[in-house]
């Protein structure tokens, strides 16, 4: 199901930064230090791996799809099949300096244990997610009357592998649930490219299409 | 088939046991193998055959790890049986186990009857075959022999060892022993222990060989006879548990055997008893019973968490290895759930680990046969290390 949503996220011709990679992975990819150890929970077919190892990141990988799995693996990718909810309990504290949900967080079954596992697994957690409180999405809902489609989010409601919305303000309330400190955050328009102008967070909440957190383990 | 094997005499049996059409290292006395059964045992043979060429810094060499009824023949002609190697799928120029690249070795396990010491070796103290006076041996031990061989070799570290089912048991086996010499791990097919379930068709195996009035408490070859039914049932009724219910429906379904009608007897009207009972025929011309028990008896020792104060992750600990499980969906043998607990094991370990489970619906035989998923796995895993090893 993951891997379903990051191909649908590729064909809806995401943003793609001038190296060809995907915005929004470059945006994750920024927040990583060099030589850092890092689990990608949700890696798909591992673009974001593959762009992690360019610059030289020790990356690993979790994939639901076997498809997605495999396709990794033959690229010399260290990735295993698995599912966040299930099997990030198995790994011991602080084996990663960062853990990426990179568009995962919404199609897991406990968001918030998930988020509990990443900041226990590594010191530093990346989550990027649709954000839910777009103001087309609200648009939609409110005129419609119906759940909103977009470009990223592109199933209908019976289908939808997506069944954990949020927008950014109820990300930071999570965040701050789990005792997460906030280092960095990063919201992208529809266009793909980073909001850079300093804005209060009601704006980057209303147009802010997807959004990218630096978390860390607070004390 | 019967009189084809039966020309086969026992003489012919133990010259593969004692003479190998293979490289042979002995090892003598003063260099024993200390054996988990609290035994010395010597003088030591290893058979293996090797493929490719060992590079100047000695870095690219693989070992492959064979399975219970397999031996060290991967990729040249079975000398007793004439047929290919049990692995050119997977090991050969150009193939994912590439001998261009890599220099790969495949020793015939300790116990084994294909001229590494065992039970059909020559005992020199008597002159007769070893039989059950042969110490009963463990995954371990034949790990213990196979690092004694790459010494002799002079090869400290290997790029990589990889093989299914018993030989994934000895590829996380070597890993857990000397993760300093391996790079590289790829089991496929396995498991951290062997079942509970397994445990007993490998009883059901060697009940079969010890039924046989032919195995004479397994002194056969002195008294000149062969256990030839006793261990085609056994080979039958492992064959069935490397196999699935699809696969056997596909292959086979319930057709008649050159007929069209039920004979009403007890001969092979249906094609799958005939191609059992050529699965059992030609298994015994080229296996020893008494290695079957000693072979399956290993494997039924294996439980790498039993080393390591109940917990596998231990044996992994800080490994430098990095690993690649490989299962397959209709694998009923060693079911998927046995490699994700190697992998959750890793995991626990925090070793690099890719772990991937193929659709396919041939069983746990599958890792021997034509799947272009396992071929491009283990091609991509195999080039990402050999980039990493600078090879």
């Amino acid at each position: 199901m993951l891997s379903r949503l990051k191909h649908d996220l590729t064909m809806a011709e995401a943003a793609r930064g001038p190296s060809g990679s995907r915005v929004d992975l470059l945006v994750v990819a920024d927040m990583v230090e060099r030589g850092a150890r890092v689990l990608d929970v949700g890696c798909g077919d591992g673009e974001l791996l593959r762009l992690l190892e360019t610059r030289g990141v020790d990356g690993r990988g979790i994939e639901l799809s076997r498809e997605g799995v495999n396709e990794c693996v033959a690229k010399g990718l260290a990735v295993v099949q698995g599912d966040a909810d299930a099997d990030l309990a198995n790994y011991p504290n602080d084996a990663f300096d960062f853990v990426i949900l990179s568009q995962t967080l919404q199609a897991t079954r406990q968001p918030r244990v998930v988020l509990e596992h990443m900041l226990r697994i590594g010191s530093h957690g990346i989550v990027s997610f649709p954000n839910f409180g777009h103001w087309k999405i609200r648009l939609q809902l409110f005129f419609g009357g119906h759940m909103p489609r977009t470009d990223n989010l592109p199933y209908a409601w019976w289908e939808t592998p997506n069944i954990h919305f949020c927008s950014i303000k109820d990300f930071r309330e999570l965040s701050n649930a789990v005792g997460a400190r906030m280092e960095q955050a990063v919201a992208l328009n529809a266009w793909g490219s980073r909001m850079r102008l300093k804005m209060p967070w009601w704006f980057w909440n209303l147009f802010g299409e997807q959004a990218v957190f630096l978390l860390s383990r607070r004390g | 088939m019967a009189d084809a094997t039966a020309t086969l005499d026992l003489a012919d049996r133990t010259r593969e046991a004692d003479q190998p059409h293979s490289l042979v290292v002995c090892f003598p006395a003063n260099k024993p193998l200390r054996l988990d059964a609290g035994v010395d045992f010597s003088p030591l043979q290893i058979a293996y055959q090797t493929y490719g060429k060992l590079n100047a810094a000695r870095t690219n060499a693989v070992l492959v790890c064979h399975a219970l009824t397999g031996d060290q023949h991967v990729f040249n002609a079975h000398p007793v049986t004439g047929k290919p190697g049990w692995w050119e799928t997977m090991v050969g120029p150009g193939m994912p186990i590439d001998t261009e690249r890599y220099f790969v070795i495949c020793p015939n396990v300790v116990g084994g009857c294909m001229g590494s010491s065992g039970p059909a070796s020559t005992n020199a103290a008597t002159g007769m075959p070893w039989g059950l006076d042969f110490p009963v041996i463990t995954v371990r031990d034949m790990v213990r022999a196979q690092a004694m061989l790459l010494d002799h070799l002079g090869i400290d570290s290997l790029f990589a060892v990889a093989g299914g089912s018993m030989g994934a048991m000895q590829v996380l086996q070597w890993a857990a022993s000397y993760p300093e010499r391996v790079f590289a791990a790829l089991p496929i097919a396995g498991a951290t222990r062997h079942s509970a379930q397994n445990i007993a068709f490998n009883e059901v195996g060697r009940q079969a060989v010890m039924a046989d009035p032919e195995w004479h408490g397994g002194r056969y070859f002195a008294k000149g006879t062969n256990p030839r039914r006793g261990l085609a049932v056994a080979r039958m009724s492992a064959h069935i548990t490397y196999l699935s219910d699809a696969a056997l429906h596909r292959k086979f379904g319930r057709r008649f055997q050159d007929r069209d009608n039920p004979t009403f007897s007890f001969d092979a009207d249906f094609q799958v008893e005939s191609y059992l009972r050529h699965q059992g025929i030609t298994f015994v011309e080229r296996f020893d019973a008494n290695s079957y028990l000693y072979l399956t008896r290993a494997m039924d020792y294996f439980d790498l968490a039993g080393d390591y104060d109940g917990v596998v992750a231990n044996g992994f600990r800080n490994t430098p290895t990095r690993f690649c499980v490989v299962s397959f969906t209709s694998d009923w043998l060693f079911p998927t759930v046995e490699s994700r607990a190697i992998v959750h094991a890793l995991n626990a370990a925090a070793a690099r680990v890719s772990f991937a489970e193929i659709t396919t619906d041939k069983g746990h035989d599958a890792f021997l046969l034509d799947e272009p998923e396992l071929f491009a796995i283990t091609r991509g895993f195999l080039d990402g290390a050999a980039k990493a090893r600078g090879l």
